[in-house]
């Protein structure tokens, strides 16, 4: 195994970097050499990782990961940190917003995006040992914990993390906290969805999917992504092949196809954009 | 088979692979025949009957539009059968036009897209270094090539991890896809560039066997990789084709197909010097 970095991971790196030398190196900034490289450690027989921030290890360097990872199913591991309004404040440039959509139609690309440090800790070593090139879409770090424990955490499966009846909620990574903030609110309005996190968005879990939409009427999907070919479009691909009368009706909530020009934390950018737990209720609420 | 039938045999299939798929680049296949006849004859360590044996020598084209005469000089060493040449570019077939590994024994890595396989290779050589192996990786490179950022991102990389096992080669015929390099984004002193990246850079003619082969042969203890400038001409070989970049896309059919394979078959590799 071997970690490849394109100069970024300043303190979170440090303790591999020390324990693991020899399998340790900082390309310096150059994302798309660094996926090259990657994929020629890897088809010389490496477990390889790439880490970057944002869209660096994805969208800067996505042809190498198309033709050189990809298509030579070559064990990339692409990690990326700060999906969605992670780097708020820093602007557009580090708005991670439509690598879900790109990384997903990518042929043969496994697609992980963990919701706390639980999914991640399981989401990794199921992708170390899920053979060709996977996509790893990290949050910041120091999300509220979702799971107690995860004993049968698989690539491909969703987890249902509360019951409910009507209406059900779909979200993939750190977005479920803002999820679950507004089951609380919707309490007061005798809404009580259940709720399903989805740290594999490709393949998605199409069973689950397919049950979902036979049990509850509204399916909602929350991602911190654009809602044209993400997430939430997952979803859509499954139910549109549902017969109409066993079908759900799907509501779409995430970054409405713009790109955010204006900064702020995390947590303010996710108000502005429709994804906040306040907003995530208004919804829900709005459809009734 | 000695380099000089090898690249003969190349430039031949070329014309007629081109010729019957009436497909592109037999320009830039003419012009890194050389390159290739002498890697394949005798320089990669390479075995038809073990093609992914794990110790053998690495080879990337990374101007895979030149992907024939790989095709070409494997299907002549015995990866698969010479027959196979005539499915290029038709319906069905696991000979695209630029270079793939898919199905094809005997190609480390698919290109086409420029600027990709020389990290790649550097990769090779990064991960050969770690595991102490004494295989070689040869990437070769065209010189329009060398306007896309990765290749210096790569050099830069190759110099500062001391890859001394990595040879790259660049075809430098001096022509690129619309007109001449100095025309669309000057090069030179395109060896002084390399040196200053960080290359034991040598300075050929390609299509002089026994240059190559001198270079290739070529010890460094400096522990740099080595990059071998090999001066070619676009077309070499079939003298209407040479320095024009008509051919770089025009395929060869009617009187120019039999005019190309004439001159092909009345200097065979037998006259050749070397």
């Amino acid at each position: 195994m071997h970690l490849l970095t394109g100069d970024l991971g300043f303190g979170v790196l440090k303790p591999y970097w020390e324990q693991l030398p020899a399998q340790f190196t900082n390309v310096g900034i150059a994302e798309q050499n660094m996926t090259g490289i990657a994929a020629g450690m890897a088809l010389s027989g490496k477990v390889v990782f790439t880490y970057s921030i944002g869209n660096f290890s994805t969208l800067r360097c996505l042809e190498q990961i198309r033709n050189d990872c990809a298509y030579h199913d070559a064990d990339v591991k692409i990690v990326c940190v700060g999906g969605g309004f992670v780097y708020g404040a820093l602007g557009m440039s580090h708005h991670a917003t439509e690598d879900l959509a790109i990384m997903r139609a990518l042929p043969s690309v496994t697609v992980l995006a963990p919701a706390d440090l639980m999914e991640a800790e399981a989401a990794t070593w199921a992708m170390y040992k899920q053979p060709g090139t996977c996509y790893l879409r990290l949050g910041r770090g120091g999300e509220r914990r979702i799971h107690d424990k995860l004993t049968d955490f698989r690539i491909g499966k969703a987890i249902k993390i509360k019951e409910g009846k009507s209406v059900a909620i779909f979200s993939t990574g750190a977005i479920v906290d803002e999820v679950l903030e507004s089951v609380t609110l919707l309490k007061d309005k005798n809404i009580d969805p259940a709720v399903f996190t989805f740290p594999t968005v490709k393949p998605i879990d199409e069973d689950m999917i397919r049950n979902c939409s036979k049990e509850y009427e509204r399916i909602v999907t929350v991602e911190e992504h654009n809602i044209i070919g993400g997430f939430g479009s997952a979803i859509s691909e499954v139910l549109a092949e549902i017969p109409t009368c066993e079908k759900a009706i799907q509501i779409r909530i995430g970054l409405n196809d713009t790109y955010s020009c204006i900064v702020g934390s995390q947590k303010y950018l996710r108000n502005e954009y429709g994804m906040s737990a306040a907003r995530i209720a208004t919804r829900i609420v709005d459809c009734y | 088979m000695n380099s000089q039938e090898l690249a003969w045999r190349i430039r031949r299939h070329g014309v007629e692979m081109t010729h019957l798929s009436k497909g592109s680049h037999i320009g830039a296949i003419l012009s890194v025949a050389d390159i290739v006849g002498v890697l394949y004859a005798d320089i990669l360590r390479i075995d038809p009957s073990s093609p992914k044996k794990e110790d053998r020598d690495r080879f990337i084209l990374s101007k895979g539009h030149a992907g024939a005469a790989i095709y070409a000089a494997l299907a002549e060493r015995g990866f698969f059968p010479v027959q196979e040449l005539a499915t290029h570019y038709a319906n069905g077939s696991r000979l695209s036009g630029h270079v793939s590994h898919k199905g094809v024994p005997g190609v480390d890595f698919s290109t086409g897209s420029l600027g990709h396989g020389l990290s790649v290779g550097v990769g090779m050589a990064l991960s050969a270094k770690l595991d102490r192996k004494s295989y070689r990786i040869y990437v070769v490179i065209g010189d329009g090539e060398c306007d896309e950022g990765a290749v210096w991102e790569a050099s830069m990389f190759a110099h500062h991890h001391k890859l001394d096992k990595l040879t790259v080669i660049v075809d430098y015929n001096k022509m690129q896809s619309l007109t001449f390099c100095e025309d669309t984004l000057s090069l030179n002193p395109l060896d002084k560039k390399f040196e200053a990246f960080g290359y034991n850079v040598l300075n050929v003619d390609g299509h002089n066997h026994l240059e190559l082969k001198d270079a290739f042969h070529t010890p460094f203890d400096n522990g740099n990789p080595t990059l071998i400038l090999a001066h070619t001409i676009k077309g070499k070989g079939v003298s209407f084709m040479e320095n024009n970049i008509l051919w770089h896309y025009r395929t060869p059919q009617g009187d120019e197909y039999e005019a190309a394979v004439k001159e092909l078959e009345d200097n065979s590799y037998e006259g050749y010097i070397c």
